[in-house]
């Protein structure tokens, strides 16, 4: 669920001008307390055992990170080091 | 009466908050605006290096092995003068209980709470250290919060801090996911302030204690193997536990000789708490971002007195750039076999352009190496970057400009440091403690403390502190 922490006002006076901008948000994971659809309040208890009010965001969220497509640039420097290795050995 | 929980509130109360979260009073250390009895503070956590061994070895942190890079120490050697190239090392700190050395700073802060009834633990970090918190306290039966700074204002998550979120869950914690900005510690507070929890600071002396176990094993393993301390310990630095708690176990040792390097990417440019810069870094640590405000005032965390004072320990600081860390993540793991980092691989690029100062019989220690995986991958960096409008190139890497291009290196010997003058550290330190504490006058017990702190001598702090209008007050 989703909770905005502070408005864009209320900020540290140390955030940079793009950053003071935006509101401080916050998410946290747990399970529902009550039924609730996407967008509504929702109670929820954390893994801690805090009970935390805010709105409903995802229901049974996951990760979806991952390694994405390959890099050519990284691609070809194992075969580059090892050609350089084979090639005889070093004066010491 | 409901509390204040406004910003401005939250914040007034901090040290009230700190005290009973850490269980400790910094009062007693305090000696003035600017010095105070760090050597008595570290002294007080009542932790012996053999204590903080027995602790670790209970849960399986510590004792990693110590790896020599057999291909890389030869593409060294081809690459630098007849002679030169010193034997690279590895510590493999990944093979901790979560991952990376970070099990050694937690492992005495969550023990600790566990004996002084505190039923759970809180860490305010974006980094491995929330999993290793979350390891720890899974480990002791502790609840854990981890307050992390994950996504720009757009909720798009830096693929290193989400899994990071990921690996914390996990262990059974909490994630507490924040947009970008440093009131992390603000909510860190409120959290503390609403749940009791021990807060298992990166910085309080019990964080720093449990790595001196490492400095101390890697003087250990290379005298038993190689009968001699190495000349080099490259050390990836960032908020400056690392440094500090790896120097105070290899001075421990008795490894008196050896020079203790600090290494960072090159971040120049970029803003650390900026919305738009943050998913450009390409960086989640390990970078100038962090290493240069913490090396030149370390006062700026959670605690009231940071126990981590790299300045005192580093002898030398230098940089490295992304693309080279990339480089040399890829050339780990093609070369040697082991699929680490990426950002635990700064000091191993370094450590690549140091080794060739010296002749071959000396050792270069790299102390870490961390766990990789899905977002947290060299491929998922590159990846993200050029979604973000980053150009990603293979090159000469003096072309890299944070931000906009990382250009991965064509070739092996292209790998090298830049040098950060310690000089120019030591003089922004003093400037810092002059702006930060308003002093404008100094006692020679603080400038016996500043010396101490900066590593220089007190006539050079003395001398300095006058060219910035300070009276020093017992001077001839």
């Amino acid at each position: 669920m989703h909770n905005i922490i502070l408005k864009p006002g209320e900020r540290s006076p140390d955030v940079p001008a793009d950053t003071a901008k935006t509101p401080l948000q916050c998410w946290v994971k747990g399970w529902a307390l009550e039924e609730a659809g996407v967008g509504e309040r929702i109670k929820i208890r954390t893994p801690a055992g805090r009970t935390v009010e805010g709105t409903l965001t995802a229901v049974n969220p996951g990760y979806t990170h991952s390694f994405g497509p390959s890099v050519p640039e990284l691609q070809g420097i194992g075969a580059e080091l090892r050609k350089l290795l084979r090639e005889g050995k070093s004066s010491g | 009466m409901a509390r204040d929980l406004s910003y401005k509130a939250v914040m007034s109360r901090r040290k009230e908050i700190m005290e009973k979260a850490l269980g400790m009073d910094y009062s007693e250390f305090i000696r003035s605006p600017l010095a105070f009895d760090y050597e008595g503070m570290m002294e007080k956590v009542g932790y012996s290096l053999e204590r903080v061994r027995a602790i670790q070895s209970e849960v399986g942190v510590g004792n990693t092995p110590l790896l020599e890079l057999r291909n890389i120490t030869e593409l060294v050697r081809r690459t630098s003068r007849p002679g030169m190239g010193a034997r690279i090392l590895v510590k493999d700190e990944a093979a901790n209980p979560s991952g990376s050395f970070k099990d050694r700073r937690a492992s005495v802060s969550v023990y600790h709470a566990k004996v002084h009834g505190y039923r759970g633990v809180l860490a305010a970090t974006s980094g491995n250290y929330g999993a290793a918190v979350a390891s720890q306290a899974a480990i002791r039966g502790l609840d854990c919060i981890i307050v992390q700074e994950t996504f720009d204002s757009r909720h798009v998550g830096q693929p290193e801090i989400v899994e990071k979120s990921r690996k914390c869950e996990a262990f059974g914690a909490e994630v507490v996911q924040l947009t970008v900005g440093p009131e992390l510690f603000y909510v860190a507070l409120m959290l503390l302030e609403e749940t009791g929890f021990f807060n298992a600071s990166l910085y309080s002396p019990f964080g720093i204690a449990g790595i001196e176990t490492l400095g101390y094993e890697i003087a250990q393993q290379c005298r038993e193997r190689y009968g001699k301390d190495p000349a080099y310990v490259v050390v990836t630095h960032a908020g400056g536990g690392n440094v500090t708690g790896t120097a105070r176990g290899l001075r421990k040792a008795g490894a008196l000789k050896t020079k203790v390097i600090g290494a960072s990417v090159d971040l120049t440019g970029l803003h650390m708490a900026s919305d738009t810069d943050f998913n450009r870094k390409s960086f989640t640590t390990g970078h100038t971002g962090f290493g240069v405000p913490f090396a030149t005032w370390p006062d700026r965390t959670d605690v009231p007195r940071n126990a981590a004072r790299p300045l005192r320990y580093m002898d030398r600081y230098v940089l490295v750039t992304q693309g080279e860390v990339f480089y040399v993540t890829q050339a780990l793991a093609e070369v040697e076999g082991l699929e680490r980092g990426p950002a635990g691989n700064t000091s191993l690029a370094a450590a690549i352009a140091l080794a060739r100062e010296l002749p071959q019989d000396e050792l270069v220690v790299v102390q870490e190496t961390e766990y990789t995986g899905a977002g947290k991958h060299p491929q998922a960096q590159l990846n993200f970057a050029k979604q973000n409008g980053v150009i990603v190139r293979r090159g000469d890497p003096r072309e890299n400009v944070p931000g906009k291009v990382i250009v991965i290196p064509e070739e092996f010997s292209q790998l090298h440091v830049t040098e950060f003058p310690m000089e120019k550290l030591r003089k922004s330190y003093l400037k810092n403690a002059v702006e930060r504490t308003g002093v404008k006058e100094v006692t020679p017990e603080d400038v016996k403390f500043l010396a101490e702190d900066s590593r220089q001598t007190e006539d050079e702090v003395a001398s300095y502190l006058e060219q910035l209008g300070v009276k020093v007050l017992g001077k001839a």
